[in-house]
């Protein structure tokens, strides 16, 4: 699904017709409704293999994600997209495409402006955006929740970080279309999207080494390596290339399918309307069972995961939100019980690539279901509408089309 | 019941922080947000429970509850 003008000259996957040995996570199919399919899968092995995208592996279940992601021996995370072409690799992203022994130290730099409590000085200002973006259409008795509440609130806050004009995040909201969903099977949109966003931040850069302020940007230009020394003007372009790429559309999907459930199911609304304390604890359900974010690894060295043989020169499909649906791990995996108590949900990932941004994210959400569900506590989907997802490494709802106030 | 005592494996630990926000007053974050049981780590009464809560909870099983 796009709605981009281009879209319409993406060569086009045939439609997978055998899952367990040719599966396919741009196919609309798995688009549509992933999680029957990832019951298949699992059912045949805890890890399947396709032909596609030049050879790919897919654990299926929790213990073989976590084996993968625990082993930066045999996996690499230099290439975090699984898609149709690899070409060389230019544009880094440090830390997310880093391994060991250089992820740590850039990683490190990045950790101090991300902590709970870096996030709670933040968190006036995600209530405000969602309140201005909640004014604009509460009278209306409708609108399309993905493209005027969820999708504002990530750019914003990031904007907001970087010290960047919040009206800017619609450039960034292109960019993460070409690289992300575009990129998949178009390898110039990528490359357009990858050049323009890297021009506009150098522009940043060379304004903040005048006037320092106290930015992430700026914080970033402060920062020292390992050794000492200060970070190079590439490193402080590929973490903040990470930071729009990884932050943007993952929360903008997490809210969006929080949002989609509440919409859909009465009961979980009414009972989060009634005890907002519950909320935390039901944002981790939704993390879990609508967790939006799939990762890559190459695999550097044969070896052998959860007993399946895997071989160098493929990709891997590191599928978290698939680990968070395996019945061995929890319990009803395919109900969304949102007191749900035991929850080591894998959405942030698991091992040294922990997203960086998880305390954000999950401020986030909780502030956006929060101020909804104060203002909007009645909603439901428009049966007029549809509801489309997005395609490819981060599932969410791109079109969210509710009801509520007069029409509810 | 029995005195139970806490302990965050720093080699385990990835600063998930689900811990902090479960069980707030059993740990604490340091600048890069890994996580530290408080103290000697030993559980207060009446915060069992909560201890429980946050070892259940983390994603890289790095909470060990140990009963004294």
């Amino acid at each position: 699904m796009s709605d981009s003008p281009s879209a319409s000259y993406l060569p086009e996957h045939p439609k997978v017709t055998d899952w367990v040995h040719d599966f396919d996570h741009t196919d609309p199919v798995w688009t549509d409704d992933p999680f029957p399919i990832w019951e298949t899968l699992r059912a045949a092995s805890p890890v399947v293999h396709t032909e596609r995208f030049l050879g790919c592996y897919m654990p299926t279940t929790y213990q073989a994600v976590k084996e993968i992601a625990y082993d930066t021996e045999h996996f690499s995370s230099r290439r975090v997209i699984v898609r149709d072409v690899r070409p060389d690799i230019t544009a880094r992203a440090p830390p997310i495409t880093s391994d060991p022994p250089e992820h740590k130290p850039a990683k490190q730099v990045l950790l101090p402006p991300f902590t709970p409590d870096a996030m709670k000085r933040l968190e006036p200002r995600v209530r405000a955006i969602c309140n201005e973006l909640i004014d604009e259409f509460i009278a209306d008795g409708r609108c399309d929740a993905a493209a005027c509440y969820t999708k504002h609130i990530p750019v914003r806050a990031i904007a907001h970080m970087l010290g960047i004009p919040e009206k800017d995040g619609d450039l960034f909201i292109k960019w993460i279309h070409q690289i992300l969903e575009l990129g998949i099977k178009n390898d110039e949109e990528l490359m357009n999207g990858v050049r323009e966003m890297t021009g506009y931040f150098m522009a940043h850069l060379e304004q903040r080494k005048l006037a320092p302020g106290d930015d992430l940007i700026s914080q970033l230009l402060r920062a020292k390596g390992p050794g000492g020394q200060a970070l190079t003007d590439e490193h402080v372009l590929g973490s903040l290339r990470l930071l729009l790429i990884a932050g943007i559309d993952t929360t903008w999907s997490a809210i969006g399918s929080s949002l989609w459930h509440l919409a859909r199911t009465p009961a979980d609304r009414e009972r989060l309307v009634a005890e907002p304390a519950l909320i935390p604890t039901a944002i981790e359900e939704f993390l879990r069972a609508y967790a939006p974010v799939t990762m890559a690894r190459e695999v550097m060295k044969e070896t052998t995961i959860s007993g399946c043989p895997v071989k160098a020169g493929n990709m891997v499909l590191l599928s978290f939100p698939a680990a968070n649906r395996d019945p061995a791990m929890f319990p009803d995996a395919d109900k969304v019980v949102i007191d749900r108590k035991e929850n080591r949900h894998a959405a942030f990932g698991l091992g040294i690539h922990r997203c960086v941004g998880s305390n954000l994210a999950r401020m986030e959400m909780q502030v956006a279901i929060e101020e909804w569900l104060k203002r909007i506590p009645d909603f439901r989907l428009d049966p007029a509408g549809k509801v489309t997802w997005s395609e490819g490494t981060v599932r969410g709802p791109r079109q969210l089309p509710v009801l509520f106030g007069k029409n509810a | 019941m029995a005195k139970l005592r806490i302990r965050v494996d720093q080699d385990k630990c990835q600063g998930h922080a689900r811990c902090k926000s479960l069980a707030p007053e059993l740990f604490e974050l340091d600048e890069y947000g890994n996580a530290h049981e408080v103290g000697d780590g030993t559980v207060p009464a009446g915060l069992e429970d909560k201890a429980w809560l946050a070892q259940t909870n983390c994603p890289e099983i790095a909470i060990e509850v140990t009963e004294e």
